[in-house]
């Protein structure tokens, strides 16, 4: 579903990424971690190409994100993505967030793409939201209904960017808890994300990464019984003593 | 002193017309206020545009708003005013320029001055959009790309309709000098509100009465539109949402 | 298509000068009695004194609804009338110069004292009181530690606001007074060459308002470091 071979990139005179491959298949769920500057939000951001890189190849569903004579919007329009930030649209209520992209990019009609919006909203647990603005959720509702937006696009894949670390920690299993069940029920996703638990659960492999390298891609029991490298055994013992 | 005050002098009928001084006064106030809309809508419309341009990816593009905003911020008003009464129309070519100088007086100036005031306030709304546009996390950008939106379905969608409420408040206040500096027009003989005080000056030598009322007009202009975009900022308030950024 | 012809602009090149020298006087002055002014009304609008007060807020309000010509139309038609009358002094020599001064500094100061204000409101207040505790009084807490403070942070706006200033000396023009600009647009009329002295003007005007507001904001950029 998403192959990245060899992606480079550079900010000014900083390599972001260095020759950085793996791969994701239908079905399969990925869990990217690594210390902050690792590269790793940069990375994900390639896949849907708001980040551009110099060499290398990222290939989606069989489209090549790198080439320019790829129509990006059409590409990104079925690949979802979750931002650290919400970045729920402020000016729109909650239902507008849901229906806007899918009226004006999938041209859905309105009744359905309401329709629509709704269930994913049922979905998340925040139906008695509908007609509120995002300024008057809480943080992890802003996220749970950030998921149901890309969800309501019916994505054939999901990105998710740190999505739980701009959260109060008692929010943070509220939008967990949405993103085990969708990885249950077979969604294609690649997470950046610190919460290892959540990689435990339900992840198939995960990715470590450091200084724009990817250091270790291994299966989730391979990496947290016996990580090779050590530079993630030193991330790991990190994490556990929080 | 000796000065003999005469509010009544308003109701003195204009020598030779059937206007009273009153009259007068109303009709510049008139001119003052069409000037003024006029011109910003003028300044609204290409402010807008060209703040959204200062954001753009597109080097050149960001190059002729960064050109726009420079000419027109350190450019004097009044000498911008003379450029488009006086230079301007000999610049164009000959046919334009005759069939310009041929229009009534009171269209020209006030032609002029409408271009005038709307471009260069237009400059100064500019910077009020793309400071809004700026202000707004690059989050919101990333995140209408990754719904699919084209980088304008996303600036028509997402950034502009925002970065608008962002900026009612500070645009309050070149509303209110749009009026103010409208008054500049009088130097080029347009008989707005300032111009008929001093008028009403020569004509009735009654200078206190004259330029006391006309002071208590712009005031009261200013303290209407305040009112009316305060009105503005209610209605177009985001629930929930407080000040730029995060 | 119209002929461009520079050729009067090399001889009226004194003149031009001599006229931004009044500009220049015009804005420095207007600066420093406007700032003086304007901090003293910006303190007054925080006094406990409701009638300082309100006259500072009263005084700030009036002017900044007003446009700037208004101002300078009263201060040359209304104001040295109104003082002849008022001292009974015969009409003296010209006072415009004078007239223009006193307008812009107490126009200015009122967008000053603004400006002033928000920079005093921009420092913690827990530093008026470390200040009072250590027992000093108001106007010293305000003088010793608040003002050094914010004049400080409101530095780029106040030079801001005197390229603003520096821009609308030209407005003496309603008084035919002979600054920069009016000497060009003299210069202009008597040799028919309106086009080229305005275009000029314009080009001057330009150049000195873009490099001032360059180094202001560097100056700022370095504040901000």
């Amino acid at each position: 579903m998403i192959s990245i071979r060899d992606v480079s990139k550079h900010f000014g005179s900083f390599q972001a990424l260095k020759g950085c491959s793996t791969e994701v298949k239908k079905g399969e769920v990925i869990v990217v971690c690594g210390p902050s500057g690792s590269g790793k939000s940069t990375l994900i951001k390639c896949v849907n190409g708001l980040e551009k890189f110099e060499r290398g190849e990222i290939v989606v569903n069989g489209t090549s994100v790198g080439d320019p004579r790829t129509d990006l919007p059409k590409l990104r329009a079925h690949v979802g993505m979750v931002f650290q930030h919400f970045e729920l649209f402020p000016h729109m209520s909650i239902t507008e967030n849901l229906t806007i992209a899918q009226v004006k990019v999938l041209g859905r009609g309105k009744e359905e793409a309401i329709a629509r919006g709704l269930t994913l909203l049922d979905r998340v647990g925040l139906r008695s939201q509908a007609e509120k603005f995002p300024g008057q959720l809480s943080g992890g509702q802003q996220q749970r209904v950030a998921i149901a937006r890309a969800l309501a696009m019916d994505p054939i894949c999901m990105l998710f960017d740190e999505p739980t670390s701009a959260l109060d920690p008692e929010m943070i299993n509220e939008v967990l808890d949405v993103m085990v069940a969708l990885a249950r029920e077979g969604m294609t996703m690649m997470c950046v994300t610190h919460e290892m638990g959540f990689a435990r659960k339900v992840a198939h492999r995960v990715v470590f990464m450091d200084q724009g390298q990817i250091v270790e891609d291994a299966r989730t029991d391979d990496f947290f019984g016996s990580p090779r490298s050590e530079r993630a055994q030193q991330f790991l013992s990190k994490i556990l003593q929080h | 002193m000796s000065y003999q005050w005469r509010w009544g002098v308003f109701l003195d009928p204009v020598p030779s017309s059937g206007a009273t001084y009153l009259g007068w006064m109303l009709t510049g106030l008139q001119t003052t206020v069409q000037l003024s809309l006029t011109a910003w809508l003028i300044a609204l419309v290409v402010g807008s545009l060209m703040g959204v341009l200062r954001t753009v990816p597109s080097r050149w593009l960001r190059g002729i708003a960064t050109v726009y905003v420079e000419v027109f911020r350190n450019v004097p008003l009044l000498v911008q005013l003379f450029i488009w009464y006086f230079v301007v129309p000999e610049l164009l070519p000959v046919s334009v320029g005759t069939a310009v100088k041929q229009l009534h007086p009171f269209l020209q100036q006030f032609l002029a001055a409408m271009v005038c005031l709307g471009l260069f306030t237009g400059a100064r709304v500019c910077e009020q959009v793309r400071a809004g546009i700026e202000s707004l996390s690059k989050g919101q950008k990333s995140a209408g790309l990754a719904l699919g939106f084209t980088l304008s379905q996303t600036y028509r969608h997402v950034l502009v309709p925002m970065a608008f409420r962002i900026v009612v408040p500070p645009l309050t206040s070149e509303f209110l000098n749009i009026f103010k500096n409208s008054a500049v027009a009088s130097t080029i003989g347009l008989l707005e509100l300032a111009a008929m005080g001093r008028q009403l000056v020569d004509y009735t030598a009654q200078p206190y009465e004259s330029f006391i009322s006309v002071t208590v007009l712009y005031v009261l202009v200013n303290v209407v539109i305040m009112a009316f975009m305060r009105w503005v900022e209610g209605r177009t308030r985001v629930p929930g949402y407080i000040g730029g950024g995060r | 298509m119209y002929e461009l012809d520079w050729s009067s602009i090399p001889g009226a090149l004194p003149f031009l000068w001599a006229g931004m020298k009044v500009t220049l006087k015009i804005t420095a002055t207007a600066m420093l009695a406007g700032i003086a002014w304007g901090t003293l009304l910006a303190v007054m609008r925080f006094s406990s004194n409701r009638l300082l007060s309100w006259f500072a807020a009263g005084y700030v309000n009036l002017f900044r609804s007003i446009p700037l010509i208004m101002v300078l139309l009263w201060f040359f038609l209304i104001v040295p009338a109104f003082l002849e009358g008022l001292f009974n002094t015969p009409r003296s020599s010209d006072t415009r110069l004078t007239s223009a001064l006193v307008a812009f500094a107490l126009f200015q100061a009122a967008y000053y004292a603004e400006i002033i204000r928000a920079g005093i409101q921009s420092v913690p207040s827990g530093q008026a009181s470390a200040s009072l505790a250590l027992g000093m009084t108001y106007g010293q807490a305000m003088r010793l530690v608040i003002l050094p403070q914010a004049f400080r942070n409101m530095t780029p706006l106040l030079l801001t606001q005197t390229v603003i200033l520096f821009q609308d000396t030209c407005l003496v023009h309603v008084s035919a007074l002979a600054d920069f600009f009016g000497v060009a647009y003299k210069v202009g009329d008597r040799d028919g060459r309106l086009v080229e002295l305005l275009l000029f003007a314009g080009a001057v005007y330009f150049a000195v308002s873009y490099l001032a507001s360059f180094l202001v904001k560097r100056y700022q950029g370095r504040l901000a470091t």
